[in-house]
């Protein structure tokens, strides 16, 4: 088991083993060595064209939470110049499950905030498997308010298992953290794009959640709580998260159904993991597009519309 | 088994412990934290409130509102807004059935109530949980009904009061229901844009994405005694972090220590509380 794949995922994995044997190895000709790697592409290629094209609603789950799926500062690195992150709530901490800072994109200044996970073990725990304490929340509502103030537009990427369920996040009041949010980003004079990168759940996501624009990437999800808690509540048995999933319907196409985002951002073959750069690209046209719309947008018009969009959840 | 148990024939005995609603008008009722018996109408008139320990019992979302408005005339807002089921969502029992068990068993049409009465003379509008309803949950009626109740409160100029007791969202209506705490928590920064005063008073319980929207969002936050209120549940928190949680974590008296909420008070004088605030505040 290669754990860098899923395990719907172990026959490309051996084929991409085969295939990395081959360009290392030096026996026979080149061309014949040649000739047997472009078979092996080919068929890797057809393998990946057919476990995508029915990729159930589970393994989309578990593509969202891909070991090698690009995060937060991915994106960053390769979209925007300049990044200069902000630390820090001005009040307790520094919460490394959200990141955020001042960046150039395409040549504009811009605030971008989103939920970090972590590769390794130590960055895992580092950013505490992207689950954010209120002063996570805190941290991007500051970089927020400073945006307004700059009149930056404001752009979110969303990648996170939740809120951290803790102690101490309780005790700093993690509810006030998440409502406090909601309640400035309805009427924050600028520009917001949320796009949704991986896993986006429950509260914790939509702390920073809540905008003009609202993407999310083909294979990611959204839901009100991870497929493995409903389960556990309604089914009594966290194993029929495949269950919950299906019901809660938690993939792009069928929150896209229920009106409440704008767009399914098209990966590339074989998930964004496959093609970073590639997927980075999708992302890129996606902001640039809505970008320069919303920028021209009167203020008052963008709060109007941004506040009608909000009262029409759940009614249409 | 107590004394009264024991003395009690064997039919009636069931309809005690059995469902608490097919207990008789007039009969005995059983405090749920100390267990002393007390006459039903004993506990009824003391706003259902233990005389003997102070457990306040949970009530239901209406006589919430009876209480409030002192049984005088008040109208209902957001009648009209119907239950859906957009997912067609099934576990062990269909959505839909369970919408029809909670309206039959409760007699309300959704897990909020939403009236406009008087305080004390002056015009109000409140909302209030109903937890017998599928545990209080948030689906997109209640984020509806209680933007309408907003509505009222800013059409009428007046102050808008929440009693919340709810598990969070409701998970039936996926992501719609976590858009509700968008919605319900954009309309409450619209009424403060007026100027009038959201009161919001959180009972046993308030969780999830209830508490961590419109629940916090109170100009005025004040909670009644020993309510359990948070964002995750305590069995989730015990699992995560695989220690014991402090004595009265997540409690009210919890919350006030920690800065969360403006104050604790007691049902009993809860009206003449909101009543002196709102005189205050809206002088």
């Amino acid at each position: 088991m290669n754990l860098d794949y899923l395990s719907f995922e172990q026959e490309l994995a051996k084929l991409q083993d085969r295939i990395n044997g081959l360009q290392e190895s030096q026996v026979g000709t080149s061309v014949e060595l040649a000739k047997e790697i472009k078979v092996l592409e080919k068929k890797r290629l057809n393998l990946t064209q057919q476990i995508y094209a029915q990729l159930t609603i589970w393994q989309t789950v578990q593509v969202a939470r891909h070991p090698r799926r690009p995060y937060t500062l991915d994106y960053i690195e390769r979209l925007f110049d300049d990044f200069q992150e902000l630390h820090g709530d001005r009040h307790f901490a520094d919460d490394p499950a959200i990141v955020g800072g001042i960046a150039k994109f395409n040549g504009r200044a811009v605030m971008v905030i989103g939920q970090q996970k972590g590769r390794t073990i130590a960055e895992k725990l580092h950013r505490n498997f992207g689950m954010p304490r209120p002063e996570g929340y805190r941290k991007a509502l500051r970089l927020m308010l400073l945006a307004e103030k700059f009149k930056l537009p404001i752009i979110t990427f969303i990648d996170t298992p939740g809120a951290y369920p803790g102690i101490d996040a309780e005790e700093r009041n993690q509810s006030e953290a998440i409502a406090k949010n909601l309640w400035v980003m309805a009427k924050l004079a600028t520009p917001i794009i949320t796009v949704v990168i991986g896993e986006g759940g429950s509260g914790g996501a939509l702390a920073i959640g809540v905008g003009d624009r609202i993407a999310m990437l083909q294979y990611s999800i959204y839901s009100v709580i991870s497929p493995e808690g409903c389960a556990s509540i309604l089914w009594k048995d966290a194993a029929n998260a495949p269950k919950a999933a299906e019901a809660m319907g938690v993939t792009a196409p069928q929150i896209a159904k229920l009106g409440l985002i704008d767009e399914v951002l098209p990966e590339p073959l074989g998930g964004a993991h496959a093609a970073p750069i590639a997927a980075t690209g999708v992302v890129k046209d996606y902001l640039a597009q809505q970008l320069a719309l919303l920028t021209k947008i009167p203020l008052k018009t963008l709060l109007t519309q941004r506040y009608q969009r909000l009262m029409q959840f759940g009614l249409s | 088994m107590s004394w009264l148990k024991k003395l009690l024939p064997g039919k009636l005995k069931t309809t005690l412990t059995g469902n608490r609603k097919s207990v008789p008008e007039g009969l005995w009722s059983k405090c749920q934290a100390c267990l002393t018996v007390l006459y039903h109408t004993e506990l009824t008139q003391n706003c259902n409130v233990c005389p003997k320990c102070q457990h306040h019992h949970r009530i239901s979302g209406r006589a919430r509102l009876n209480w409030l408005f002192e049984s005088s005339i008040w109208q209902e807002v957001g009648l009209e807004v119907k239950p859906m089921d957009r997912l067609k969502f099934k576990d062990s029992k269909r959505y839909k059935d369970r919408l029809l068990d909670a309206q039959n068993s409760t007699g309300e049409t959704e897990s909020l109530i939403v009236g406009r009465g008087l305080l004390e003379s002056k015009v109000v509008v409140a909302a209030a949980f109903e937890f017998q309803f599928m545990g209080g949950s948030m689906g997109a009626v209640l984020g509806e009904k209680f933007v309408q109740g907003v509505n009222a409160a800013i059409a009428a100029k007046a102050p808008f009061l929440c009693f919340t007791s709810s598990g969070g969202a409701r998970m039936q209506e996926g992501l719609i229901s976590l858009m509700q705490m968008a919605k319900t928590s954009a309309a409450l920064a619209q009424l403060a844009e007026h100027n009038l005063p959201f009161i919001s008073i959180l009972t046993d319980p308030t969780m999830g994405g209830v508490s961590a929207s419109l629940a916090m969002l109170g100009d005025i936050i004040l909670a009644e005694p020993n309510a359990l209120i948070g964002f995750a549940g305590p069995r989730v928190i015990e699992q995560t972090v695989r220690q014991k949680l402090p004595e009265g974590f997540q409690r009210s008296e919890f919350l006030l220590s920690h800065g969360a909420i403006d104050a604790i008070v007691d049902r009993r004088s809860l009206r003449a509380y909101l009543s002196n605030v709102l005189d205050k505040l809206t002088s």
